[in-house]
């Protein structure tokens, strides 16, 4: 079996033991590459639908063009799309941009605290109605007992440490030092009540593989990722004040890949572009512990 | 905004637009402090796999701090700086030689960490097993040794290190090796190698040493290229554990899929397939997929999904198989060898949780036939299985199973125990024992395999009934009419133009069942057996079936399961007091009227959809 075709199908096979063994799911979608790549495996997995809703945290600093993609992806795909946001931090303009707080202090609330609390069901969630196609409060508070997240472990030191199944504790934090072992294709499905696991079906996957698979699959990726002429694109993606475009003259797929490969990015790591990182000393662990992505 | 120009959907999923690549799983395991740490560094330093200008940087803070240069810091170093280095990460690093990418997976060495070391050789393909020629086979090397057989990874390789230490001499790496030899030799397990090396100075590893002319075999590097890929078994008898049956209805898709990783042989448009533990039979009609070419046929190693011909109820946790192939083993009873790494021991009398293949089912530890040092290899006598323990076993499954032993299909002859929520054990099927169904079961399969199919379907046949055919079991205690019951509830649907049939008892015993002895205890199982055989043959006909029996139990519900479809049946407790330990779906303790109860079954009937309300 070839490479690509390796990584595809045991990402498809956590997934589906992910929708048999938790009753209430979802998925993260960040909207950057590789969610969306979990995204088409989920249309793989279950033969062109999408039983599992996906969640996107909401920043309000995100790209616009990318709340853009992801309305239109959702509408196109019949998915059922739920958002969340710390709408107090941004009312009492508690973030970095507003100069209230660090870049870390920043993502700790507009994500983490977002993300611990939309999972939840502490806070309101917004999902949208296909008829009008726009958002409502969504009914459902009930909390998520396991969350698909598409981390892949040689994107930094902490992320390659976690298992396929990852349980995380009452208050979302990860002892990552004790961790059960997984074996045989047998993953943590069983947790106490109160506790959630994090299933990571993209774990073995690489940024190169995740390229080539979307070339290979013809998945459609928002055009931030492709330098549009003026010698700068995305390498990864996030919020649009701590998110640099890197140089780089790669319009299409085939550049990326050979960027990756053999090019200027090929020694690089991809998350040099997110200045979080820099300031967690380099990992993202101290975030991760506290339930960060 | 533009999406960008893939949005097309490649209409053929055979042409691959990307180079070909071959990666490969190592894990490299040993005793604390035998030195796999520089084995590592030693190999990505000496496969270029280094970022520029790292090596010299991790000498010259050496140089600086006094200390002698070890390759293990080049290792930290690149952990501390994962942010911005590549290569390398905490538990896994990546080269590559001519051949193929690596990802070698350094597991832990102290004994504290057996479950990561076990989490990390079950994802590798092949083993390297360091061992110090100055220290020689230590307690971790065993076990390791063993636990790598265990878990089935047949590629071992054992380097013997620091050979620098020991003035590169034959005797010494002699010595160990036919110690380590012997030891491999008493748990079965193979090695394709023994390699002397000295990770420090770099002797055979990348390059072969002048050191050790003595050795003619290869370098480290080269025994990698040499590992066999593994191959997807295609050539056994086809085995696909159901993850789930899917009908995803909204937007108008009304395919019924069964889906499964397929763990070995081939599956293909017509076979007949049989699912186990529960024996039932259909055809492949088609392979289903997305975004891909349609095939007709799918191997071992694909996630796949298929629709059938009849529509047979099944679900996840049975085994899809072939019915002109080797059959599963199935029963609820195993003998099998458990590997224990739970903080708990694992003891009899607590409920735990057996996952084979997409099986999960309640098991206890019926009985410890023999505790095993898996370091030592000494027998020890227990009373529970311990943290780091081995142990052959006799299981107690709460249901039967399906599951193969591992020299048939060894992906489904082993499991997982789960104790409270974690992943506490694993272990591997080797004999299958008898349980109280055995006989009943083998009579019931060789039913199905045989079972001759009509051209009505069981959808048909409830359309032109109205109706859904069904068993209800009326129970209860022996002081409780149930028979004016049952009687009254067929005549009351039988007038509301209902299919149905109260099927005496007496009517069996002494008419199918008169060549039994009816008073002797042994005989109830076949009793039961032809009871639910013929009610079997009612329900395929379309009936609603009522029978009636006295104090029921659960094993008796378990062993009508077995030839009755269990989604079929449907017990009602007759009665205040409860006799015996029967899940039953309804309980109707007052039986002051008969009126009164054949309305409360009916209004239940009604609710599971058996039949229908009328406006």
């Amino acid at each position: 079996m070839e490479h690509l075709e390796k990584l595809e199908n045991r990402s498809i096979h956590i997934l589906r033991e992910a929708y048999s063994e938790f009753t209430s799911l979802c998925m993260l979608w960040s909207i950057g590459k590789d969610s969306t790549v979990l995204l088409w495996l989920t249309r793989k997995a279950f033969f062109g639908h999408v039983p599992i809703p996906l969640v996107h945290i909401d920043t309000s600093y995100k790209i616009p063009e990318m709340i853009e993609y992801r309305d239109k992806l959702a509408f196109k795909w019949h998915l059922d799309m739920i958002y969340g946001i710390n709408t107090k931090a941004l009312e009492e303009k508690e973030t970095f941009p507003d100069g209230n707080c660090t870049r870390l202090g920043c993502c700790k609330k507009l994500k983490t605290e977002a993300l611990v609390n939309t999972l939840s069901g502490n806070w309101p969630r917004f999902r949208m109605n296909h008829d009008t196609c726009r958002y409502e409060l969504d009914k459902n508070s009930e909390p998520y007992t396991g969350v698909i997240v598409g981390v892949r472990s040689d994107e930094e030191g902490s992320r390659s440490k976690e298992r396929y199944f990852s349980p995380r504790g009452r208050t979302s934090n990860w002892a990552f030092a004790d961790q059960p072992p997984e074996f045989w294709n047998q993953y943590k499905t069983d947790f106490a009540p109160g506790t959630h696991v994090r299933i990571h079906p993209l774990l073995d996957w690489t940024e190169l593989d995740i390229w080539e698979y979307i070339k290979q699959e013809g998945i459609p990726v928002v055009s931030l990722y492709f330098n549009q002429g003026d010698g700068k694109r995305y390498r990864s993606l996030g919020c649009g004040p701590c998110t640099k475009p890197v140089e780089s003259e790669a319009g299409n797929l085939k550049e990326i890949i050979e960027e990756l490969k053999t090019g200027k990015f090929a020694k690089i790591a991809e998350r040099s572009g997110r200045d979080q990182d820099k300031e967690d000393g380099g990992g993202l662990e101290t975030l991760r512990v506290d339930g960060y992505m | 905004m533009a999406l960008n120009d893939a949005d097309n959907i490649q209409q053929d999923g055979q042409v691959r637009s990307v180079e070909l690549r071959e990666d490969m799983h190592i894990v490299i395991v040993g005793h604390v402090d035998h030195g796999k740490s520089t084995i590592i560094g030693r190999m990505l330093a000496d496969t270029g796999s280094l970022p520029d200008g790292k090596l010299e940087f991790v000498r010259e803070t050496c140089r600086r701090n006094s200390k002698p240069f070890e390759y293990a810091f080049l290792l930290d170093a690149l952990k501390d700086e994962q942010s911005q280095g590549i290569t390398i990460d905490a538990a896994r690093c990546f080269f590559k030689t001519n051949k193929r990418h690596y990802i070698i997976i350094d597991a832990p060495g102290h004994i504290e960490f057996l479950k990561n070391m076990v989490t990390g050789a079950a994802r590798a393909e092949a083993a390297l097993l360091v061992i110090d020629a100055v220290e020689g086979v230590q307690e971790n090397s065993r076990r390791h040794g063993y636990m790598l057989g265990m878990l089935g990874i047949k590629q071992v390789s054992v380097l013997i290190n620091k050979m620098d230490l020991v003035d590169y001499r034959q005797e010494v790496y002699n010595v160990i090796r036919k110690n380590y030899l012997e030891f491999l030799g008493k748990i079965g397990v193979q090695t394709s190698s023994f390699v002397p090396v000295s990770g420090l100075e770099g002797d055979n590893i990348a390059y072969s040493s002048s050191r050790m002319g003595w050795f003619r075999g290869k370098t480290v590097i080269e025994v990698l290229d040499d590992f066999q890929a593994e191959k997807a078994p295609e050539d056994k008898p086809f085995r696909m554990p159901v993850q789930g049956v899917y009908k995803f209805t909204r937007h108008g898709d009304t395919r019924r899929i069964v889906a499964g990783s397929i763990e070995s042989g081939r599956i293909s448009v017509g076979d007949e397939v049989i699912f186990y533990p529960s024996g039932k039979k259909s055809t492949v009609k088609t392979i289903e997929s997305f975004n891909e070419a349609s095939r007709t046929s799918i191997g071992a190693g694909y996630a796949a999904g298929f629709t059938l011909t009849e529509q047979i109820y099944v679900n996840r946790g049975e085994v899809a198989t072939l019915l002109k192939q080797p059959r599963p083993l199935v029963t609820s009873r195993i003998r099998a060898n458990i590997f224990w790494l739970g903080k708990e021991p694992m003891e009899k009398g607590v409920d735990y949780i057996l996952k084979l293949g997409t099986n999960r089912v309640s098991a206890r530890l019926e009985e410890i036939l023999m505790v095993i040092d898996a370091s030592t290899l000494k027998n020890k006598k227990k009373v529970c299985i311990e943290c780091h323990d081995v142990a052959e076993c006799i299981l107690k499954l709460e249901r039967h199973i399906a599951f193969d032993l591992p020299e048939e299909v060894v992906q489904t002859g082993r499991f997982v125990i789960v104790d409270r929520y974690e992943i506490a054990g694993g272990g591997i099927a080797q004999e299958s024992l008898q349980d109280e169904q055995s006989r009943v079961r083998e009579k019931v399969h060789l039913r199905n395999y045989k079972w001759e199919k009509n051209l009505i379907t069981e959808e048909e046949r409830g359309e032109r009934y109205n109706q859904r055919s069904c068993l209800i079991l009326l129970t209860g205690p022996p002081d409780i009419e149930r028979k004016p019951v049952a009687k009254a509830l067929e005549q009351k649907l039988f007038t509301e133009g209902k299919f149905i049939y109260f099927l005496g008892i007496g009517n069996v015993l002494y008419g199918i069942d008169a060549d039994i002895k009816l008073s002797e205890q042994n005989n109830r199982e076949e009793h039961l057996r032809r009871l639910a055989e013929v009610s079997n043959l009612m329900i395929d006909a379309g009936l609603i079936l009522i029978v009636t029996a006295r104090e029921l139990s659960q094993a008796d519900l378990e062993l009508m399961k077995m030839a009755v479809n269990p989604e079929k049946i449907q017990t009602v407790w007759l009665g205040e007091d409860i006799t015996t330990d029967i899940t039953f779906n309804l309980h109707i303790p007052d039986t002051t009227s008969i009126k009164k109860n054949v309305a409360q079954i009916k209004e239940y009937m009604q609710k599971r959809g058996i039949i229908f309300k009328l406006w």
